[in-house]
């Protein structure tokens, strides 16, 4: 129990923010934590131990999210549309809040897929390989991903401040 | 230079600052021979500074008391002690209720059958997984390994032919088992479990009364199970998991244990 404290108790504002990004919704953002934190205390003593609690716990806290936008889709929940729209976007006090508000309405356009892979990656500082143990998928497809979303995030915000052209740049090695 | 070409992943790595510096060098002096890719490159860059700064105020808030893990800890500690409180009563009570029976013969058929039934059944599966599965150290007597062993000390100890479940075509694998006690006699508990790490308790044993009963579901606590019994035999399966999840498994060891039992 001493080592559970010790690995996931820091981990709670970064679950926080990841629940809140997905959800786009504070209150059941913090929901779904809870629910994820009653499992892990549940499922500690059955965790492999090989494996690394971070990622443990955030591969539970994704399943849980999947779970509840696939029924929130089917309506079960509140709408996205009447969430909180500033939910997920910085104090508009903030220094760059414009921009801010931007990059969040861009994000939100991309696929669920990508957005997952770029938040684990970029704002949550997995590795490639913790982020496809979290979303049970192969490095590759995270790569494949991760570039994807990077160039429809650059694309959305290119489009409001056309820049040098989009010249397509490196292929994807395979 | 290693001659190894630059490839997409690495300008990610690059930007995710997770290329060793030998690497980060290389992929340094690409860039400064192709501009367009490095104005790419830097653009993609700015964002995921963009985009960690908009939502770093988020893990600066303070946690509120529902999400402190203490609590939560606290909370569960709480509800289980009410529910091993509980199961040790109707236990103590069920072993009771035998004892009078015995002694007093009057007593035996009317009041046995609900605290020996598929309601016992139940709860001996669930407190069964609440100290087997819960064990990290040796959760199995018999590991997957000795199966035949296992198949053949469970069905002389109970008796009769018993088989072992077999779910990993469900994504469960099967660890082990061992003959656990109930206050009815000699039980089998099998346990499997999925890359998740969630473990899944199969409880077999011999039905006196109500042997052959429909499946029907329970939960005891946090716990979620499906119990049935099929000519004498009755049989659990329960897990810290979504009841849903589990009635396909327990269609699954129903369908095998028929086919078992049939043939």
């Amino acid at each position: 129990m001493k080592d559970m404290m010790l690995l996931v108790e820091p981990l709670i504002p970064a679950l926080r923010r990841y629940a809140r990004v997905l959800l786009r919704d504070r209150a059941g953002a913090d929901d779904l934590v809870q629910d994820c934190l009653e499992r892990v205390v549940a499922r500690w003593h059955q965790r492999r131990t090989d494996g690394d609690a971070r990622t443990w716990v955030f591969s539970i806290l994704h399943n849980l999210a999947m779970t509840r936008l696939s029924r929130s889709r089917r309506g079960w929940y509140v709408a996205l549309e009447d969430a909180d729209e500033a939910a997920t976007a910085a104090p508009p006090t903030q220094e760059h809040g414009v921009m801010h508000k931007d990059l969040m309405r861009a994000l939100d356009t991309l696929p669920e897929e990508q957005r997952s892979v770029l938040l684990l990656v970029s704002v949550e500082d997995l590795s490639y390989a913790e982020a496809a143990r979290v979303l049970d998928i192969p490095i590759g497809t995270v790569m494949s991903r991760l570039s994807r979303a990077r160039e429809k995030l650059l694309r959305a915000t290119e489009a409001e401040a056309p820049a040098a052209g989009s010249r397509p740049w490196l292929r994807r090695v395979k | 230079m290693t001659g190894r070409p630059i490839t997409e992943d690495d300008l990610h790595a690059y930007i995710d600052e997770a290329l060793d510096p030998s690497r980060r060098g290389e992929v340094r002096a690409y860039l400064d021979g192709h501009p367009e890719v490095q104005h790419r490159v830097a653009a993609m860059a700015v964002q995921r500074r963009a985009l960690r700064s908009a939502l770093a105020p988020v893990v600066e808030e303070p946690v509120p008391p529902e999400l402190s893990l203490a609590r939560i800890v606290e909370a569960r500690q709480s509800r289980w002690r009410g529910r091993w409180a509980s199961t040790w009563r109707s236990a103590a009570a069920a072993v009771l209720m035998a004892g009078l029976g015995g002694v007093g013969g009057w007593f035996a058929h009317g009041a046995v059958p609900a605290a020996s039934g598929i309601a016992a059944l139940k709860e001996e599966a669930a407190a069964n997984y609440q100290v087997y599965a819960a064990d990290h150290i040796r959760p199995v007597e018999l590991r997957a390994g000795d199966r035949e062993e296992l198949v053949t000390w469970i069905s002389q100890r109970l008796n009769r032919p018993v088989s072992v479940p077999d779910l990993s075509r469900s994504g469960y694998r099967f660890m082990g088992g061992r003959l656990v006690a109930t206050p009815h006699g000699a039980a089998a508990l099998f346990l499997y479990d999925d890359d998740r790490g969630t473990r899944v308790a199969v409880l077999v044993r011999p039905m006196e009364v109500e042997g052959d009963t429909p499946m029907s579901p329970h939960e005891e606590g946090p716990l979620a199970g499906y119990a049935w019994a099929d000519r004498g035999i009755g049989y659990s399966l329960v897990a810290d998991a979504p009841s849903a999840s589990l009635h396909p498994l327990a269609n699954e060891v129903r369908r095998q244990t028929d086919r078992v039992g049939g043939s």
